[in-house]
């Protein structure tokens, strides 16, 4: 690692979140490529590729369920955590601070929504 | 007088923004990044007379450059980015040291979470630049949004039918429907705004000293690593202390009531100091120096109809963090800017209540710096925190209770108010008072300048 880097690093095929496992922050892509893994019944489901920054993990912060999906490293990965206290501090002072996240989660339905008509449209 | 109605920004409003600094650079770059959410195209300058991509005193906003975790946090959701190219260091731990011990306080996180910075293009002398101005990767984000930077000094601020007038070195007068305040608290200029008519007040301030020992890539890493020094001294004068590792130099930063040529001599003698960096002196003598003003309290009226005042200059956090309350200001005078309107009334409803609340803490922030001051002079006091410390940090999972008080009081990463929150704790005050009577009972057994590493 660099000695200006900031976050952490994980080595290719390193997990970053776990499905399943409890959550209280988010993440933030500060150099390389993540893959979002679903789990289902034995099979693994490569949800979306993740790149510089680019969010992650945040649903935990606004749900106090279980991490929805698992997160990998693609090759060398450096990401920087986001602890829910210092989200919400900046969140009650400045709303608009949330601006992007919400800007990344309407990214995320609209890939979903098109994704969605793709499978019924599928012959 | 302002007809309240016309005190709106709209399409083709002209701002003028008196400094470069991060608070110049950051209300600039929200501003025209909110202003594009709302279909409003404006005219943004910048003006700056320094030079950030000169090393030295013309490129330099003379600072420690720590950029504190909860500001990395915060600029990595903006979608800010502090490459490598600009961070020297990435800060993991801290290292504090007492008169006669040394305790390691690591990241919650066991992360790289603190950055560490030259804010110009570095010290006087250098003869290659590796890393880049933290200053300049500012100001080109906000330039980057849309904002134009002059590179001149402002010379002349006045109100004309009650609209800023701009004017700079070798320039016209320009101008604008609203004048920005960034110009930090060591800018002559700062009388030109106490003479415009809004009342205005410079905060007060007290002198620092800053000195960037020249010790070369190799020994900052094998010396410091990824750890910030901090010093709990009894030296006359002085509340704070630290080494600040950057990529080939060291940065001495020592702020108190009476820092002098005296106060730099004996710290750079005092044993601890010696202990670690056994050569500081002879780095010191020819380093690059200065004594800067640090800002002590808030500013008196930082708005007026179509002036607001912002970073240093208005309201910044005591002792920690001043880019921290820097980007905290600016963001919020864009936004009333933007959403509400740029007259008195409106800075007053919604950008005041920013600077009070900065301002509240720091009245916190006081009185816990007082209490370590206090306890500085009482040796054995400080040697039962730092042996908390060294206990919570021996043993896996547990509260951190004295860690994260010195963690959050030294990075700055969260409000005085919650560091002084935790120290009412029940269980943090009785543990405090049995190693504070441990250590009493340490200093009665001979107390003798024997440095013990505490933990590493
Ligand atoms: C010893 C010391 C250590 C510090 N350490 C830290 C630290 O580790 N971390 C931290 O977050 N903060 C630290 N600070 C505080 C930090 O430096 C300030 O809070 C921060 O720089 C404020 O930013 P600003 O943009 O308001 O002002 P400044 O950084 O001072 O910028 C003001 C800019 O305005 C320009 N300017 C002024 N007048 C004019 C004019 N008339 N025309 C054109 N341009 C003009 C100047 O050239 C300058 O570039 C420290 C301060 C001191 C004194």
């Amino acid at each position: 690692m660099e000695i200006g880097a900031l976050g952490k690093s994980y080595c290719d095929g390193e997990t970053i979140i776990g499905q399943g496992e409890a959550g209280d922050c988010m993440y933030v892509i500060q150099e390389g490529k993540a893959e979002v893994i679903r789990e289902s019944e034995g099979k693994e489901v490569r949800l979306s590729t993740l790149g510089k920054g680019d969010v992650f993990g945040e649903m935990s912060l606004f749900m106090r369920e279980a991490r929805s999906a698992t997160v990998r490293a693609i090759g060398d990965t450096r990401v920087l955590t986001i602890d829910k206290k210092t989200f919400m501090r900046r969140v009650n002072e400045d709303p608009s601070f949330a601006f992007r996240i919400l800007q990344e989660m309407a990214c995320r339905i609209r890939k979903l929504d098109s994704d969605l008509v793709d499978l019924i449209t599928r012959p | 007088m302002n007809d309240n109605s016309e005190l709106k920004l709209n399409n083709g409003s002209r701002i003028g923004v008196i400094g470069g600094g991060p608070a110049g650079s950051f209300f600039s770059h929200f501003l025209l990044r909110q202003a594009r959410l709302m279909d409003m195209d404006l005219h943004v300058d910048i003006y700056e007379s320094r030079d950030f991509l000169s090393a030295g005193p013309k490129g330099c906003n003379m600072c420690a450059g720590v950029i504190s975790e909860s500001l990395v946090q915060a600029l990595s959701i903006e979608g800010i980015n502090l490459p490598t190219s600009v961070v020297q260091r990435g800060i993991d731990s801290y290292v504090m040291h007492s008169e006669t011990e040394t305790v390691t306080i690591r990241t919650p996180s066991e992360e790289m979470r603190i950055a560490t910075v030259h804010r110009g293009s570095g010290p006087k002398g250098i003869r290659e630049t590796r890393w880049k101005s933290f200053d300049r990767h500012l100001l080109e984000i906000a330039i980057e949004t849309g904002a134009n930077l002059v590179s001149r000094r402002v010379k002349g601020i006045s109100l004309s039918d009650g609209k800023p007038l701009i004017c700079a070195k070798e320039g016209e007068a320009q101008v604008y429907d609203l004048l920005v305040g960034a110009t930090g608290i060591n800018s002559p200029s700062l009388s030109l705004f106490e003479n415009l008519g809004i009342g205005y007040k410079r905060p007060s301030t007290r002198k620092t000293s800053i000195t960037e020992l020249p010790l070369g890539l190799d020994a900052v890493s094998e010396k410091f690593g990824s750890s910030m020094h901090v010093f709990l001294l009894d030296l006359e004068g002085l509340d704070f202390a630290a080494f600040i590792p950057k990529g080939e130099f060291v940065t001495m930063c020592l702020i108190g009531d009476g820092v002098s040529r005296e106060t730099v001599d004996s710290f750079l003698d005092h044993p601890s100091v010696k202990h670690l960096l056994p050569n500081a002196r002879s780095a010191a003598a020819e380093a690059c120096h200065c004594s800067p003003n640090i800002s002590l309290g808030d500013a008196a009226n930082p708005f007026g109809d179509r002036v607001v005042m912002i970073g240093d200059s208005g309201v910044s956090r005591l002792n920690k963090d001043g880019v921290g309350s820097a980007y905290r200001t600016a963001k919020a005078a864009a936004k009333t800017a933007i959403f509400e309107g740029i007259s008195s009334d409106d800075f007053r409803k919604h950008y005041w209540p920013i600077c009070r609340k900065i301002s509240r803490d720091n009245r916190l922030g006081s009185l816990i710096f007082t209490t370590v001051n206090m306890m500085k002079g009482a040796q054995f006091s400080v040697r039962g925190s730092l042996r908390m410390c060294q206990k919570e940090q021996l043993k896996q999972g547990g509260q951190r209770r004295m860690s994260m008080v010195f963690w959050d009081m030294f990075t700055g990463s969260a409000p005085y108010r919650e560091v002084f929150m935790r120290t009412l704790h029940p269980f943090f005050f009785s543990r405090l008072a049995w190693e504070v009577a441990m250590g009493f009972r340490f200093a009665g057994d001979g107390g003798s300048m024997v440095r013990r590493e505490l933990w590493k």
